[in-house]
């Protein structure tokens, strides 16, 4: 049985950042957050989000100011790392460079005083997984990107740990090998069942790898849920932009911000329902990508006039130029409305029509 | 503008240069602008942007410094060895290997040579040691680090002549503030003395103390730059796979910072090898030359006693030594490069 990751209120500050002498930053600013056994949950968030503060928080390489952490129903906080029995990978892959790979691995095993045995049972099974078991005897700068990342996961995995904590560990490939190493990472997980917290930035990699993602920023924690959830049921505007590519539109509308898909702004002929919010665009400049059509402009009608993007799948052909004014719609139940000042979700408010 | 017919221009005009160029834009105006502009900054390459030219403009006053304070006297301590030259009779005569059997001959210099390896050894374990403790300490992160930070720096900042002398006051045989705080704990009855500098081990030990104390915050220095380019994440990782703080130390620190460690006992061996400054203020190689070094008894009977011949002949037995040092530096050094 995976054990459960939890941490309650945390809150973790750091000297400097603005008020001059003694300011303080909130790196953590009161995260409640639980995982599943045996989940992948990707923490996703932009740079200084807090998201590798939390990460090393849950490692014990950074001590809370308040809250606590809890690893298998049992509080772990003020408890050093090695008591915690986790694995965690960097973003550096940190790997012992005077080491054999084969030194490095067994290190975490030494470090638990297994016996000579065991240990070598232990590396011969890790490396077989990662496929490294030719790679034993040279030293990390040998070593190609990819090749280090799957000796700094056997690292990780020898010591058959209760959580194991990945801080970015794709980043330093380069794009090719980063989507089959995003596969490779899955298919691992989901083999030896251990519950993951993993960092990104890269919000392609907390969908594709994450059972749920936990959208983090400025300290907080701004939505918790599945891949689907986060993206088609945003919490608030932070989330709404961030996530999705191009994000998602807001239109000012009063009291309220309505918000919905690129990909659900459709000129008016493919949207067949008659629950629909119709505005004509004004089309500024289209662009080709991978098969869709992204088409910028201004809408009128449903709110303020608005810079947006349509995103039209490659299945509707409707002809579409710059410079001209086509009108299109979004379908009601995909519209999403939030409120203008806290930017948080409020229930749909009807639409007069224009 | 016309197309160049001077100066390096010449080279642009080479079937290969044409060629690679494209033979068919060699007429086309923009290309003949382009070679002009291109040779005319060639002509006007200032003196100070070749390369070749600074190289050696740069690397001259150093040679000349080497040469004429490190070369000169080199070779001529080597010659003099050979010779009867002595402070009353600078005229050179060939003197063979005298000098050699002389000293040879002589139990003073064996034992200052015994003397000599024992100072250099015991020093460099214990500044080594003691450096690498110090660097931790200068990382670590606590309340009032700079004041510490500062005291730990002082005696490499104190000249030597005065800190040395303030040490003969520490160990003076009859005012020792020392053997004063020994009474007074009562290890030492009244009027008893240790004597530091007076019994022939106890002025060896004070002698390499002392040495030590100087040489500590130069190593813990060097010691410190290796421990701070260590990767955070390499510590990291050493926690997070459950290595507590010998293991960290043994397993991953001192094997990293290895070839930094290495340069600082190096350096601190040549240092000690050829100082003389310590056992001349504290000591003057006494009592009875159990303190007396090669540095100190090339100095006492070369330029003291004036037989300059002798004094060069002891002088060059530092020489294999400091040799060998300058080798392994070398080596650690390109080591680290590598690593």
């Amino acid at each position: 049985m995976a054990d459960v990751v939890e941490v309650r209120d945390l809150r973790k500050l750091f000297d400097g950042g603005k008020g001059g002498k003694g300011g303080k930053v909130r790196a953590i600013d009161g995260v409640d957050l639980a995982t599943e056994p045996g989940e992948y949950l990707a923490l996703l968030g932009p740079s200084g989000c807090g998201k590798t503060t939390l990460l090393r928080t849950i490692a014990g390489l950074e001590q809370p100011d308040s809250g606590d952490v809890l690893i298998g129903g049992h509080v772990v906080t003020g408890l050093p790392p090695r008591a915690r029995k986790i694995a965690m990978v960097f973003q550096s892959y940190a790997l012992y460079p005077h080491k054999t790979v084969l030194k490095n691995i067994t290190f975490p095993l030494k470090a638990a005083r297994l016996p000579a045995q065991m240990q070598r049972e232990r590396v011969r099974w890790a490396s077989e997984l990662l496929g490294i078991e030719h790679l034993l005897q040279r030293r990390p700068r040998q070593l190609s990107g990819g090749e280090r990342q799957r000796v700094a996961l056997a690292r990780a995995l020898v010591r058959e740990p209760r959580v194991f904590l990945l801080d970015e560990p794709l980043s330093n490939l380069d794009a090719k090998l980063r989507a089959t190493a995003r596969d490779e990472l899955k298919r691992f997980q989901q083999r030896v069942g251990t519950t993951t917290v993993y960092v990104t930035h890269d919000q392609a990699e907390a969908m594709g790898l994450g059972d749920r993602i936990a959208v983090m920023q400025n300290g907080r924690l701004r939505q918790l849920g599945p891949p689907v959830e986060v993206y088609d049921d945003p919490a608030d505007t932070f989330v709404a932009t961030f996530i999705g590519s191009p994000p998602m539109n807001l239109v000012a509308r009063g009291a309220h911000l309505v918000g919905f898909r690129p990909e659900h702004l459709l000129p008016i002929e493919n949207v067949t329902t008659a629950d629909r919010a119709t505005m004509p665009f004004h089309i500024e400049r289209v662009e080709y990508l991978s098969g869709d059509r992204h088409v910028y402009g201004t809408v009128k009608g449903i709110g303020e006039q608005t810079r947006v993007i349509a995103r039209l799948p490659s299945t509707i052909d409707t002809p579409i130029a710059s410079d001209e004014i086509h009108d299109f719609a979004v379908r009601a139940d995909r519209l999403r409305f939030f409120d203008a000042d806290t930017g948080e979700r409020t229930t749909p408010v009807p639409l007069a029509p224009p | 503008m016309t197309a160049p017919q001077e100066g390096r221009a010449h080279n642009r005009d080479t079937p290969a240069y044409r060629a690679s160029r494209g033979a068919e834009n060699r007429d086309k105006p923009a290309y003949r602008a382009e070679v002009a502009e291109v040779a005319e900054v060639a002509v006007k390459m200032p003196l100070a942007d070749r390369e070749s030219f600074l190289a050696k403009a740069f690397l001259l006053p150093s040679i000349l410094y080497i040469v004429a304070l490190v070369g000169i006297p080199f070779f001529m301590a080597i010659a003099f060895s050979f010779s009867d030259i002595t402070a009353g009779d600078p005229s050179f005569d060939w003197a063979g290997l005298r000098n050699y059997r002389a000293i040879f001959a002589d139990e003073t210099f064996w034992r200052s040579l015994t003397n000599t390896l024992i100072f250099t050894l015991v020093s460099m374990v214990l500044v080594v040691v003691l450096g690498k403790v110090l660097a931790n300490i200068l990382v670590a992160d606590f309340r009032g680090k700079w004041l510490v930070r500062f005291a730990v720096l002082l005696p490499w900042t104190t000249p030597v002549a005065l800190s040395t002398i303030s040490w003969l006051w520490l160990l003076d045989s009859v005012f020792s503030p020392i053997d004063w705080v020994l009474r007074k704990i009562g290890y030492l009855g009244p009027g008893e003395n240790v004597y530091w500098l007076g019994k022939p081990h106890l002025a060896m030990a004070s002698v390499i103390a002392v040495h030590v104390w100087r040489l500590v915050p130069l190593a813990a220095v060097i010691v410190m730059a290796g421990l701070v380019a260590i990767p955070r994440d390499i510590e990291d990782a050493a926690r997070v796979d459950g290595a507590g703080f010998w293991r960290r130390m043994f397993g991953i620190t001192v094997p990293l910072t290895l070839p930094v460690i290495a340069v600082a006992g190096l350096f601190g061996a040549i240092l000690t090898f050829t100082d003389m400054t310590v056992v001349y203020v504290l000591t003057r190689g006494g009592p009875t030359n159990s303190t007396q070094v090669l540095a100190s008894w090339a100095f006492f009977k070369g330029i003291q006693g004036g037989d300059v011949a002798q004094g060069a002949a002891i002088a060059l037995f530092l020489f294999p030594l400091l040799l060998a040092a300058a080798v392994a530096i070398l080596s650690s050094v390109r080591r680290m490069e590598t690593l």
